[in-house]
């Protein structure tokens, strides 16, 4: 009977996901993500208090919203959906980890952000997802006051599970799985090759992926629809890109490399800040793309 | 310029300014702020000088342990104070961490010299293979004989001596009941039920199963940077007076498995009754309410968030409010990880919590470790001195883009010390110079290190304040791993008054530890405790050191023993040390 019930169930709700899955597809890709992004928020605080301070969410929420808006109106004469500076303002409150008392990275990073969509262009489009280029700069002009998030994630698999269960399905809705896996197995290559040149345990090469960092990334700004190249092969080739110049910085750190050191702690967010504007106007000249306005 | 185009050049200016202003203020955050006021005090660096050639050596490991020996045995170096001969003079004692090696016990000639008497005295050579190494001490008189005994403890079996005058120890620890293998980096005398006998709080970092020298898995370390607990496992020694200690920490409450490295005992929330404070390695601080001596409530009181890089437990009257705070060092590294130092302002009794105040030079000192809080100029209010460095080696490599690389892993990768990428020559937040700040109220905590002649970048580990040559002023102490110890003689410009006290127990325990002394004069009041261990591996001179300004009288002392027995006194003289004995006819 119970068989029966649950047989019945499914057999109604079948239709109710596969319709809900398929507007999951049209969506506007910023939507599923934000929700995603919201997830990774509301799980991280409650668990392990990752924010540090409320202060610091409001702050940077508040600045990348408040300079969409004004910022659009401004430059374009109308208010911009705000969903693409909301997961913003959440990576930056997420990412940067600064000095314990110190609020200006989250004001100055959500303005940086936002402001470089409307500053640094090419052809009518941004060249850096904005939270990277932000946490980028930050993390090269001011070491002394801001560092990225590494361990405040509690070091537990359930958690991790559930964001990459949750990513994937929201990744593969929005069409760039391809670019999350082909980054994934690049940087799986690339670390074996590091093993082979410097040696040193198989873990502690592949263990970063596992991080919440890495999972901010690899579902937000390598997949960035906004700052990602025209073409799906187009696509995985930049991902390999940014995998291989992220490993290059692996070998200089493993090798001490003391001109470079800015880079150390944040490989795969400085990789893709170098990697991707460069691809993305390449990528622009050779499609010749109608100016696209960058929302 | 058409208004667009103006527009948007207005936005790209906006743009390049915010970059400059990242710059600008990380620039500032680099320099810290200046501090324009000359201190009132200078230090001279005299180990060698008055006869202190210590030098410490850290544990060599089980071979296992060789990718990151120089991380995991980067500790036991530890100082603490005692007038181990009873004449007046402040004696100190060092320990050592690897086999063969002694530890010292250097005795105040009352001179201006010291002389190592360790070895005469039967508590030089206790880092023995089968039996561990040391790893900090701390003193206390746990059968109120008048003479100070003293607790080792150690990567290995704890063990406790027995004072039996004219400089010799004995060993009483298997009679004392005391004989467990523990991995502790930190313990507290303190009279935990008021019964007037010292009992004893051992913490464990480690697992008490792990014999670091013959290791049966490498799966030792963390199971998570911040929230482990699979760390040691602490014991209650509850003190029965015969000679015997009951270990009671499931009764108690308080067998915390968290990885700590410091623990302070103190009465925060005003009830009477001492408290338990640890800071933890990769997990929150946490507070051990002691409910009336039966039993300890682990306690939710503002700890939980925060920097969880605990190193030290320091604990002092920050503010001068009367109230006991604690400062707690932590780890900053810039680019890769700022967990910043905390320090805990006490609102227990009012509000339940603690509120969190560091800001400023407080909240990064680099990989910190022991920190004390005195008044280093007498100017009525403390100061801070706080060690750090973890490992110096090569200067040109560093392992923390290494440990980057697994810090953000799952716990069951980096809890196995194999997993852990080699350090081999590379410095860890090495070569770091310790800190020494100034209350400067309004503007806050400035670093006056280098004006006040710390320039010294050793791997400071243990702290310990003590008027040291008996005149009036605080000098430091401080035990560095694998390097020299450093006695810091301090020189305090005339002008500011001083008051110390020694105080002596009778229905409380002989040394008086957990006695709370506030002096009050017209510029506030202050307050003070005996502590039986704080800070990192050290503690501190047992009679307490007030600074007095310019204030030429105090007007009153009040005395809170540790029986709950309060004693006031009034027009008290200062520039002088009081000795006093606890009121009412002894036990």
């Amino acid at each position: 009977m119970l068989k029966h019930t649950y047989a019945l169930a499914l057999r109604r709700a079948e239709p109710i996901l596969q319709d809900g899955w398929a507007r999951l597809g049209r969506l506007d890709p910023r939507y599923p993500v934000s929700f995603l992004i919201t997830l990774i928020l509301v799980l991280g605080e409650a668990r392990y208090g990752i924010l540090g301070g409320y202060s610091r969410l409001i702050i940077a929420l508040g600045t990348s919203v408040a300079t969409e808006l004004l910022l659009s109106r401004w430059l374009r004469g109308r208010f911009a959906n705000v969903a693409s500076a909301y997961i913003t303002g959440i990576s930056l409150a997420l990412l940067i980890k600064p000095r314990a008392d110190l609020l200006w990275p989250f004001a100055l990073g959500g303005f940086l952000a936002i402001a470089s969509k409307y500053v640094l262009q090419y052809r009518g489009r941004h060249l850096w997802n904005p939270s990277n280029f932000a946490i980028s700069l930050l993390l090269v002009a001011a070491p002394a006051s801001v560092a990225i998030l590494s361990h405040q994630w509690g070091n537990e698999l359930a958690t991790n599970a559930v964001i990459w269960c949750f990513g994937l399905l929201i990744v593969s809705r929005v069409r760039m799985l391809h670019v999350t896996l082909t980054y994934v197995v690049c940087f799986i290559v690339f670390a074996l090759v590091r093993i082979w040149t410097v040696g040193g345990p198989l873990l502690a090469e592949i263990a970063p992926i596992t991080g919440p960092m890495y999972q901010l990334f690899i579902f937000f700004m390598v997949t960035d629809p906004k700052t990602t190249v025209s073409t799906v092969r187009g696509r995985m080739i930049v991902a390999g890109c940014v995998a291989l110049a992220e490993a290059a910085i692996r070998l200089a750190a493993d090798y001490h490399v003391a001109a470079l050191s800015a880079l150390y702690p944040a490989p795969p967010i400085l990789a893709l800040a170098i990697v991707g504007p460069l691809a993305n106007v390449v990528d622009l000249r050779k499609s010749r793309v109608v100016p696209l306005v960058s929302a | 310029m058409t208004l667009p185009s103006w527009r948007r050049g207005a936005v790209v200016a906006s743009f390049l300014l915010a970059i400059a202003l990242v710059i600008a203020l990380n620039g500032r955050a680099e320099r810290g702020t200046a501090d324009s006021d000359t201190p009132g005090f200078h230090f001279s660096e005299v180990a060698h000088q008055v006869g202190i050639d210590f030098l410490h050596h850290g544990p060599t490991l089980d071979r296992k342990l060789d990718n990151i020996a120089p991380l995991v045995g980067a500790l036991g170096a530890s100082v603490s104070v005692a007038d181990v001969n009873n004449d007046g003079w402040p004696d100190l004692y060092f320990t050592n961490s690897r086999f063969g090696q002694p530890n010292a016990l250097y005795i105040n000639r009352g001179d201006g010299t010291f002389a190592d008497s360790a070895s005469v005295a039967g508590i030089a050579n206790v880092n023995r293979p089968g039996e561990g190494v040391s790893m900090g001490a701390v003193w206390g008189d746990y059968d109120n004989d008048g003479l100070e005994d003293v607790l080792i403890y150690k990567w290995g079996y704890p063990q406790l001596f027995k004072n039996m005058g004219n400089l010799r120890f004995k060993d009483v620890t298997v009679a004392a009941g005391l004989h467990q293998w523990m991995n502790s980096n930190g313990a507290v005398w303190f009279d935990y039920d008021r019964d007037g006998l010292l009992d004893l709080y051992v913490t464990s970092y480690f697992r008490s199963d792990i014999d670091l020298w013959h290791l049966k898995t490498t799966r030792i370390m963390e199971n998570s940077f911040e929230f482990a607990s699979n760390g040691g496992g602490h014991r209650l020694f509850h003190n029965l007076g015969n000679g015997r200690f009951e270990d009671v920490t499931d009764k108690m409450g308080v067998g915390s498995k968290r990885w700590t490295l410091a623990v302070a005992a103190g009465d925060f929330n005003g009830d009477g009754w001492p408290d338990l404070f640890l800071a933890n390695d990769y997990g929150p601080e946490e507070l051990y309410l002691n409910d009336h001596g039966r039993r300890f409530v682990l306690s939710r009181v503002g700890l939980e968030n925060d920097s969880k890089s605990g190193m030290s437990a320091t604990l002092g009257d920050v503010m001068n409010r009367g109230r006991l705070d604690a400062f707690v060092t932590n780890i900053s590294e810039p680019g890769y990880l700022f967990q910043g130092n905390n320090l805990r302002l006490n609102f227990l009794p009012e509000l339940g919590r603690f509120q969190q105040a560091a800001e400023g030079a407080l909240v990064d000192a680099g990989w910190a470790w022991g920190a004390q809080l005195g008044d280093l100029d007498n100017d009525g209010r403390n100061e801070l001195f706080i060690a750090n460095g973890y490992v110096s080696a090569d200067r040109d490599k560093s392992y923390w883009y290494a440990m980057s690389k697994i810090a953000g892993a799952n716990g069951n990768v980096f809890e196995d010390a194999k997993t852990w990428p080699a350090i081999g020559s590379a410095s860890l937040s090495g070569y770091e110079r310790s800190r020494v700040l100034v209350n400067r109220g309004l503007t806050g905590w400035k670093d006056v290190a280098a004006a006040v002649g710390v320039t010294d970048e050793y791997d400071g580990r243990a702290v310990a304040l003590v008027d040291l040559f008996n005149r009036g002023v605080l000098d430091v102490v401080v035990a560095n791993q694998n390097q020299p110890a450093l006695v810091y003689k301090n020189s305090v410009t005339p002008g500011n008054h001083w008051i110390e006290f020694k105080l002596v127990g009778t229905h409380s325990n002989r040394s008086a530890i957990g006695a709370e002394v506030t002096v009050e004069t017209s510029a506030g009041r202050q307050l003070r405790i005996v502590d039986g261990g704080m800070g990192f591996a050290s503690q501190n001179d047992r009679r307490l050191h007030f600074g007095l300004g310019q204030a030429t009288q105090v007007d009153r002392v009040a005395i809170r023993w540790p029986s709950g027995t309060v004693q006031t006194l009034e027009r008290v003289g200062v520039d002088q040390l009081h000795t006093i004995t606890e009121p009412g006819s002894p036990r």
